[in-house]
């Protein structure tokens, strides 16, 4: 398949189950809700070393959240439930209930419940006060510019993790222009993140290393310096390539997002330099979620 | 399918116990078996159907047409369903109610959602003292569920209450709040003497500035977050606490009762 002179590998993506869920962070404007946002889905790129992903949905207007202020819909992916609830309850302490201004509520309904404030609670020593308002129960905890507020919990769900392409290019700057491309147009996507830097990764990993120690290396055969010296999978006027991985809360979420992030890259087109599109797999023994991207582009 | 509905033949000189007329209990019953139960008047019983006349047969949907105020336990342990008085209701009045609706188009007695669980009471009129009180003896009043009274209430609003809401577009007695334990009881109009007496915990909101005793501590004035949440979910009342005009997210914060833990607290509108 080829679109706009973009050859679309006869390949799939590769994903595999994990738990999400979303939380709700809202401040006196926008710039405060985004830097706790920021804040609390920093260093939260890969499960590889951070514990969990994270990132910023959207951002929400003050008609749309539970307090009538601006706010930031953050989501967060773990391998395991007790991973996640960890990661959530960490983070919203030391970046949600720290940043002024700042409340924070559940931004999934259903699910399994899990800890929010419940237990930050405990940082009111004996001040906090619960309330019980529309079924759902809050917390308000007393800290120096005022209150904080927080909903007890939030909903974890069954989600998708490590959907993904590759755009493969003649230069660096064209590669990295076609997944700026991308990110705008997915971002647009609700239910999803993509948790990399600015959404995209340049340091794609294969499984296993020549360091018994290490679960995870570079993958040298999207590496363009290594084309001459190891089994490369890149042709000759391919100079950079960079990935997108995209976490989602199903896997049609996934689907939506790459769909549209690899017509974004497929309209800047050869002419730009963008000359393949690829996904990261690993012959189906990691996940059982497949991502075929000749079947999503059609 | 109508109505289940009780129309009021005679007023019997003596309180009558309406307990046995709930939801739950007449949905499984024939008419000729509900018309037989058997009320307790004073201190005799007296059949359905010597007091009322019965019509309709939604047992879910109950209305009580010309109640007046010796019906006691009207709504009792209610679980679900809909309870309509047209007329006043007397003490006692949704005692114990686990979840449904019931609403009273005059006046209610003393007692009224008295250590409830849950659901919803609504009271047109004026209240009497203990509204969500715990009974004499027990530590716990309310412990859930929302009461509106149009009206005015009496004495000791909330006294013991634990948990939920109560409120009141129009003024309450003494003691409004006394000994709670938490929950959240709103007061549109005036509150009489030593509100929040004894309480422990919980939120007394207040549109007018009440006469607070020595034992509240002036803790200044805020903008508090979870106001708008609050109001947000009066929203579907039919009340003046749906207005948005009466909102607000300002107040005046009293801590107290100091002579108790003083985690208490009195929130007036500024």
């Amino acid at each position: 398949m080829i679109i706009n002179g973009v050859t679309i590998d006869q390949t799939f993506a590769e994903a595999f189950p994990m738990k999400g869920t979303r939380a709700i962070i809202t401040a006196q404007n926008e710039k405060w809700a985004m830097i706790s946002a920021q804040a609390m889905t920093g260093f939260a790129t890969s499960v590889i070393a951070c514990g969990c992903e994270a990132g910023i949905e959207r951002v929400l207007s003050a008609e749309e959240t539970p307090d009538g202020r601006p706010g930031v819909a953050i989501m967060i992916f773990a391998m395991g439930a007790k991973g996640l609830a960890k990661q959530l309850e960490t983070r919203a302490g030391q970046c949600v209930l720290t940043s002024p201004t700042s409340a924070l509520f559940a931004g999934i309904e259903g699910g399994k419940p899990i800890p929010l404030g419940k237990n930050l609670r405990y940082f009111g020593d004996g001040f906090q006060i619960a309330k019980k308002i529309g079924g759902k129960r809050y917390w308000r905890i007393p800290v120096m510019d005022g209150e904080f507020l927080t909903e007890a919990t939030t909903g974890m769900v069954e989600a998708v993790g490590g959907g993904n392409f590759l755009v493969l290019a003649e230069s660096q700057p064209q590669a990295l222009a076609a997944c700026e491309a991308a990110i705008e147009e997915m971002r647009k996507i609700p239910n999803v993140i993509m948790p990399f830097p600015g959404g995209v990764v340049r340091s794609g990993s294969k499984v296993g290393s020549k360091y018994p120690a290490l679960g995870a290396s570079t993958n040298d055969a999207f590496c363009p310096t290594l084309k001459g010296v190891t089994k490369s999978d890149l042709s000759a006027e391919i100079e950079s390539v960079m990935e997108i991985v995209i976490d989602g809360l199903s896997k049609e979420d996934i689907d939506k997002a790459m769909r549209v992030g690899m017509r974004a890259v497929c309209d800047l087109g050869a002419a730009n330099g963008v000359k393949r599109i690829s996904a990261g797999n690993y012959g189906g023994k990691l996940g059982p979620f497949h991502f075929h991207l000749k079947e999503i582009m059609a | 399918m109508s109505a289940l509905t009780f129309t009021m033949k005679r007023r019997p000189d003596q309180r009558v116990d309406m307990s046995p007329l709930v939801c739950q209990k007449l949905q499984a019953m024939e008419p000729d078996q509900i018309a037989a139960i058997e009320l307790q008047n004073g201190n005799s019983k007296i059949r359905v159907d010597q007091l009322f006349d019965i019509s309709g047969s939604d047992s879910q949907n109950i209305v009580i047409e010309g109640s007046f105020d010796k019906l006691d336990f009207i709504g009792k342990e209610l679980d679900g369903g809909a309870m309509t008085v047209n007329g006043d209701a007397g003490a006692y009045l949704a005692i114990n109610m686990k979840a449904g609706t019931i609403k009273v188009k005059g006046r209610a007695g003393i007692y009224a959602g008295c250590e409830m669980k849950n659901g919803f009471l609504e009271i047109e009129g004026d209240a009497g003292d203990f509204v969500g009180g715990a009974l004499p003896g027990n530590k716990q009043g309310m412990k859930g569920g929302t009461v509106l009274i149009k009206g005015n209430a009496g004495a000791r609003v909330g006294d013991h209450m634990r948990r939920g809401q109560i409120l009141i577009e129009g003024d309450a007695g003494d003691y409004c709040g006394s000994r709670m334990l938490a929950g959240t009881i709103a007061v549109m109009g005036d509150t009489g003497r030593y509100p929040g007496y004894a309480m422990r915990r919980g939120t007394l909101l207040l549109w007018r500035r009440p006469r607070l005793s020595a034992t509240f501590n002036d803790c200044g004035s805020h903008t508090l977050a979870f106001l708008p949440l609050l109001f947000a979910s009066f929203k579907t009342l039919n009340s003046r606490f749906a207005d948005s005009s009466v909102c607000f997210s300002r107040v005046q914060r009293f801590g107290g009762d100091m002579a108790e833990s003083g985690s208490g607290e009195v929130l007036v509108r500024i």
